[in-house]
């Protein structure tokens, strides 16, 4: 206990944002590395996936954190990884001062309703052959939370109006339903189990813009009423910049900046960020006009062979010789901004 | 005269749940060398209105009932079978959203690229697979040569949109039609892909039908917008007068939907509630209607006509005015 108020309090003092100062979710060297076999009989390791390699990173409770990047960044996995849906090849999630990794079966039970997730794709996430308040119920069904079938029911409809949807929905089946009534049953559920922090992987990303405004909203009014936490996945900025409070970008399984929402969007560092940032058009023409449109160079490279040094150096406008031998170390280079990066 | 023109076409589908009126009167025109972008929600009718100038709209159950098409001084909607296949490919060019799956992945980057300026053109292979390597040189691609031997399954999805793009380049077409074009793409390679064919479209002097539910992609890119909602045209501007001085409140909405990466958060989105219509049961009323904040009774009567606002400014709705206020407050 000691040492995690220890730790609370080392955070406190490098800077964390808004006032939120108790750690939640702690990441340690995590890594996460998928191998790759060859052979059917013997399957013998040829190679590994590096989706994950090294992060380090806190969540404070109360707090939205967005995690930012490009497909195969990581940043999925890393949330797979805090949900225990993956095995890490090394580093410790400690949540709320216990960790994760080292959870036997039943301890990992009770963990899981408290850490609920959102996926992206609400057609599907949701199982066409249960009726929606029978996927609503599910939850509570598996934890044995409320075991009346009555009090369930009631929680189900309770928990659709809080999603914005007419309790009538329990009896239809997900074929019936809009994607963004979809999105809505997804966040009910993953309600059902109270719980202090959701993982919301591309939550809002599949939906169309006046549905997608409607479902942010409602994810900004849970946060607020339940004091939930979140990890907000995303490859788009600028949901990212509107429900954030932190934000942190991922490249090829590296973090490679981490700092305040308003921070990094109007100070980013990192050459990556400033890549990622110039990439996004703005609705705006005037604005778009007077950009200067630099576009990055080349693709992302494998994370099978991932470059030395820097895993960004092949594309980055800013490299000097000691980038490819190198790794840069994630320092910090204001209060609470960190970055990867040697030449900022 | 325009290069192509679209006048008050209508494409239904014959379903069993009703008929779906997806492209209800659409009228627009693009002039030659410009680029011209749909904006509208999923079901709204944009890539429909795509399909229905290439005549690709699949019967049963879909038909083009009414409306003409003149392309280059023909209507599109008057040839035959064969004549709108001479269209196709050669005089107007299409990029599709999906680079997995627009792609044959049992033929060769060189064979796909060839095949249309073989039949087109009426070149040799060997000429053809000369101009292939030029092409993807041209889109972006390092070792064209290498290229033309391999698949698809070789190329990322960034290589496999330039590949599309080289493919709709390939006949010299007068038009592109844009269908989604980055929307499966990461932003940096959204951001090369859109660069690339806003150079390639000015030194050519292509034009280009953009369609997209991306109003960023539409700033940066379009001169001109039209906003689709329910199958109609509901706003219709210069990029300027769309995002500066929208005069329809679905446009508005939109506006007011989109989180900005550019400007600390202010306050909550204000977005439009409820959904889409069943575009089976739309009535004669304005369809965006039921959603609308300032529709009144005259809204439910009949469907207000494009008026005209300025001088390529259009908008369909008789309420207008009622949003000076809330127009100064998004733009101001």
């Amino acid at each position: 206990m000691n040492e995690v108020l220890a730790t609370q309090k080392k955070v406190g003092t490098s800077g964390s944002s808004a006032g939120f100062d108790e750690v939640l979710v702690d990441v340690r060297g995590l890594k996460m590395y998928f191998p790759i076999t060859e052979g059917i009989m013997i399957p013998k390791i040829v190679a590994q996936v590096k989706a994950v390699d090294g992060l380090d990173f806190k969540i404070f409770k109360g707090e939205t954190l967005g995690l930012v990047g490009e497909s195969g960044c990581g940043k999925t996995t890393t949330g797979r990884c805090i949900l225990q849906l993956e095995k890490p090849t090394a580093g410790e999630i400690v949540y709320d001062g216990t960790d994760i990794m080292k959870c036997n079966r039943e301890q990992l039970i009770e963990m899981r309703k408290r850490i609920q997730v959102i996926f992206q794709d609400p057609y599907s996430s949701l199982n066409p052959r249960m009726k929606v308040g029978e996927i609503i119920a599910e939850p509570m069904h598996v934890h044995k939370i409320i075991e009346n079938e009555a009090d369930r029911q009631a929680r189900v409809k309770e928990l659709l109006n809080v999603c914005g949807l007419a309790t009538a929905f329990a009896d239809r089946y997900p074929h019936e339903m809009s994607g963004g009534q979809r999105q809505r049953v997804g966040i009910a559920r993953a309600l059902a189990m109270n719980p202090e922090f959701i993982i919301c992987d591309e939550a809002v990303s599949a939906l169309d813009v006046s549905i997608q405004a409607q479902v942010i909203n409602l994810l900004e009014d849970l946060r607020d009423e339940f004091n939930l936490t979140y990890l907000f996945i995303s490859h788009d900025l600028s949901v990212v910049r509107h429900l954030c409070h932190r934000v942190a970008v991922m490249y090829l399984g590296h973090m490679v900046e981490l700092a305040d929402c308003d921070e990094l969007f109007d100070n980013p560092l990192h050459p990556y960020t400033q890549a990622l940032l110039n990439a996004v058009p703005i609705p705006d023409p005037e604005i778009e006009k007077a950009r200067a449109h630099q576009v990055i160079k080349g693709e992302i490279p494998s994370p099978i062979n991932p470059p030395p040094g820097c895993v960004f150096h092949p594309r980055c406008e800013i490299m000097v010789d000691g980038c490819k031998a190198k790794a840069p170390a994630f320092r910090e280079v204001k209060p609470g901004h960190f970055v990867a990066c040697t030449e900022v | 005269m325009a290069l192509l023109e679209l006048d008050n076409v209508k494409t239904q589908f014959f379903t069993s749940a009703g008929v779906v009126k997806a492209v209800d009167g659409v009228s627009y025109s693009v002039e030659e060398g410009e680029t011209v972008a749909v904006v509208g929600e999923s079901g709204s009718g944009k890539s429909v209105t795509a399909m229905t100038i290439m005549r690709l709209i699949p019967w049963p159950p879909g038909k083009i009932v009414d409306g003409k098409i003149i392309f280059n001084g023909q209507n599109l909607l008057e040839l035959s079978e064969e004549e709108i296949r001479e269209v196709r490919g050669r005089d107007i060019g299409m990029i599709f959203q999906e680079p997995m799956t627009s792609l044959n992945p049992v033929l060769t980057i060189g064979m796909q690229l060839t095949e249309t300026m073989i039949a087109h053109m009426g070149i040799s292979e060997e000429e053809a697979m000369g101009r292939a390597e030029k092409l993807l040189g041209k889109v972006g691609i390092s070792e064209p040569k290498r290229r033309l031997a391999q698949y698809p399954h070789h190329l990322s999805g960034g290589m496999r949109q330039r590949v599309m793009i080289a493919m709709a380049l390939a006949c010299d077409p007068k038009l592109i039609i844009a269908d989604e074009p980055t929307t499966a793409l990461d932003v940096t390679i959204q951001a090369q892909i859109l660069e690339l064919m806003k150079n390639l479209t000015r030194e050519l002097g292509v034009a280009m039908i953009v369609i997209t539910h991306n109003l960023g992609v539409v700033a940066r890119y379009a001169d001109r917008v039209n906003v689709m909602y329910a199958g109609k045209i509901i706003e219709t501007g210069t990029a300027k007068d769309i995002y500066h001085n929208p005069k329809h409140p679905y446009t508005l909405a939109l506006l007011k939907s989109v989180p900005r990466m550019d400007k600390t958060r202010a306050e909550k989105l204000d977005p439009v509630d409820g959904q889409p219509p069943d575009l089976t049961l739309l009535d004669d009323g304005c369809s965006f209607r039921p959603r609308c904040r300032c529709a009144t009774e005259r809204c439910a009567k009949s469907f207000p006509p494009l008026e005209k606002i300025g001088d390529q400014h259009y908008s369909a709705c008789f309420e207008m005015d009622k949003l000076k206020k809330e127009v100064a407050e998004v733009v101001g």
